[in-house]
């Protein structure tokens, strides 16, 4: 009873990858912790506390008494030394030197000193006696979808899609090739295709897995939800883990050995992990980069998931990023079809 | 219909050629080997043969069919059993899983038992291949390329690198696929695993065919059956003339450390040996008679050992 080659050819693609801890582990275990790491360390608490710095001066204690009766401010006397020390380690956002006039000492260019500064120059105004002409409301929000979690979760997600898609399949082939089994497999009836589409089955049975690894850990760790439906995100992921199978398969289509593809692997992933606003928004790059940013596969993936996860964005209003992720997908694997080497 | 035919086999890459007019014809139900040192032409030869290489001219003939690619290309080899000398099978598979998986790329296939009954690996079914010593995994890369029962079943260096005991066991999976009908056509450069498993043999040695024939036959055309080699103490030498002057002596070929004869009778001529040694007053330091092997034929043909050539 003949069994299927397709069916053979993916079972050990399935095999090789779960009886290698390492790859389980970067593909699972890695992005999790870097979820939680960095969750944690920029997980929302806004500006709080700001610490400023009162010189040693004739009328510092007074100052220094109406600063720490401020809202949102701790002050502290230091000497010229220790001032300039603290300063420059960013241990205070800003230095008042009493006298006439009252002068700031700060670095205008970052956000937390440029607070300090509206903060401290506030309170000294109203307790000399400024009155504000506008009567105002503060009203607090808390806006789901809006923290940075919410953000890196489907940068994480489209990141991992990408490197396992490139690293599953691209290093599997050069393997098989430098070991000579990909010829060796040659040398049998065995259909071309039934090899490369054993790889893309394989790939969406483990995506299935990542996908639920960690949008499961979003949601327990700090509940980050889907916004939109989960059939959109599936098919998205689908769109996205096929695309980068072809981009692997066509990264590994001529390296020999597996130092050379592993260079490769990485001339195309890393500029993606900067430009396509995985850990961070690519809008924050010139304009001038934007439509070369913009046509990355991995910046249309992260768009398309981001969409519809945070937005809950229907997948009919995500025609473009989704035609990039295609077209990347068809192209890269077209071109490796035709220069594939087999021997 | 011969197994096997090619005329006028050439292959070259960039400006060395690999193969240079290879002429070969393989008889059904015949064991085949080529032989020769390494670089010979020998791998390019039977990769030509198994159609994945592409010959630069000549003409190929398996089994009644020529290579093309497509169905055509498949059809042809569905009935061959193909082993490569470097293939390194998946380590992370179980040897019954590689057998299934090699399977199942064929139409008509031996299942995963019998394969493991031919190759005596029965034992290691569960075992991952990475998990195998040199010899088991040989035996399964045989065993990949039994599994499609084929007609015509092609080793490239099926036992290099194996000690005795492995190299006997492989020997004896040969037999049995030959005892079945099998053909088959293996490339060796260890001259008694020629001797002892092929009906005939070619000996290769620049991409060229030098001899070809039955191993009886081409160790016979040596014209004397017995080798005699002898070096002498304290770097004394005889002159070749001397040499060939004894009884017996039908060639003599000397090199600074040792001379080897081959002679028809050794009994005439140790002793005659002995005694001009004697005559010279130098002492030997190494004196050995084996049997005339296809070594010596390549060493008579070439001038080289086949191990340094």
């Amino acid at each position: 009873m003949r069994e299927s080659a397709l069916a053979q050819l993916t079972l050990a693609r399935v095999r090789e990858f779960y009886r290698e801890p390492e790859a389980l582990f970067w593909v699972f275990g890695f992005p999790i912790v870097l979820a939680f790491a960095l969750g944690i360390a920029f997980r929302n608490r806004g500006p709080g506390e700001l610490h400023v710095g009162v010189a040693e001066a004739p009328g510092d204690t007074s100052i220094r008494a109406l600063l720490n009766g401020a809202p949102g401010l701790a002050a502290r006397t230091l000497d010229s030394a220790e001032a300039r020390a603290a300063l420059r380690a960013g241990r205070i956002a800003l230095l008042v030197v009493p006298g006439d006039p009252v002068v700031y000492r700060y670095d205008s260019t970052r956000t937390e000193s440029e607070l300090a500064r509206l903060r401290v120059d506030q309170a000294l105004q109203r307790a000399r006696g400024r009155t504000d002409p506008a009567r105002t409301r503060d009203e607090g929000m808390a806006e789901p979808g809006s923290r940075y979690i919410d953000f890196l979760i489907p940068g994480l997600l489209g990141m991992n899609l990408m490197g396992s898609g490139l690293w599953g399949v691209g290093f599997a082939v050069v393997q098989a090739r430098s070991k000579k089994l990909l010829k060796r497999l040659t040398a049998t009836p065995m259909r071309k295709r039934d090899y490369l589409f054993a790889f893309i089955l394989s790939r969406l049975l483990f995506l299935m897995l990542e996908i639920g690894a960690l949008v499961g850990f979003g949601w327990v760790m700090f509940r980050v939800g889907v916004r939109g439906s989960v059939g959109a995100l599936v098919f998205i992921t689908v769109c996205g883990a096929l695309s980068f199978a072809g981009l692997g398969l066509l990264v590994a289509s001529r390296a020999r050995t597996v130092e050379g593809v592993s260079g490769l692997m990485n001339l195309v992933m890393v500029p993606m992990w900067i430009l396509s606003g995985t850990f961070f928004s690519y809008a924050r790059f010139p304009d001038a980069l934007q439509p070369l940013v913009r046509a990355l596969p991995l910046t249309a993936l992260n768009d398309a998931l981001r969409a519809v996860m945070i937005d809950g964005t229907a997948l009919t209003a995500l025609g473009r990023p989704l035609a990039v992720v295609a077209a990347w997908g068809v192209v890269s694997f077209g071109v490796a079809l035709r220069i594939f080497r087999w021997h | 219909m011969p197994a096997i035919r090619c005329t006028g086999l050439v292959k070259r890459y960039g400006d060395v050629v690999a193969v240079a007019g290879v002429d070969l014809t393989v008889e059904l139900g015949e064991c085949f080997g080529l032989l020769g040192p390494n670089g010979a032409g020998k791998t390019t030869t039977i990769e030509i043969l198994e159609g994945l290489t592409p010959a630069d001219a000549g003409d190929v003939e398996v089994l009644g069919m020529h290579w093309r690619g497509g169905a055509g290309g498949r059809a042809l080899q569905e009935r061959l059993g193909i082993q490569l000398q470097e293939t390194q099978l998946a380590d992370k598979l179980t040897v019954a899983e590689t057998l299934r998986l090699f399977a199942s790329l064929y139409r008509r296939s031996h299942s995963v038992d019998e394969v493991l009954a031919l190759v005596e690996l029965e034992e290691k079914r569960h075992a991952w291949v990475g998990k195998l010593s040199g010899g088991q995994k040989q035996r399964l890369s045989v065993g990949c390329a039994l599994v499609s029962r084929p007609e015509l079943l092609f080793l490239d260096e099926p036992t290099t690198g194996l000690d005795p005991q492995s190299r006997r066991q492989l020997w004896d999976v040969i037999a049995r696929f030959r005892h079945g009908g099998g053909t088959v056509l293996l490339t060796t450069h260890y001259m008694e695993e020629a001797e002892r498993l092929c009906d005939r043999v070619a000996i290769l040695d620049h991409g060229r065919v030098i001899a070809f024939g039955s191993p009886q036959r081409l160790i016979a055309s040596l014209g004397a059956d017995h080798v005699v080699e002898f070096a002498l103490a304290d770097g004394a030498t005889l002159s070749p003339e001397e040499l060939a002057g004894l009884p017996g002596v039908r060639a003599v070929r000397a090199t600074l450390e040792r001379a080897a004869l081959t002679v028809a009778e050794v009994h005439r001529t140790v002793p005659a040996l002995l005694t001009l040694v004697e005559r010279r007053g130098a002492a030997l330091s190494l004196l050995t008679t084996h049997h005339a092997t296809l070594e010596d034929v390549f060493v008579s043909l070439t001038g080289r050992q086949l191990r340094d050539a």
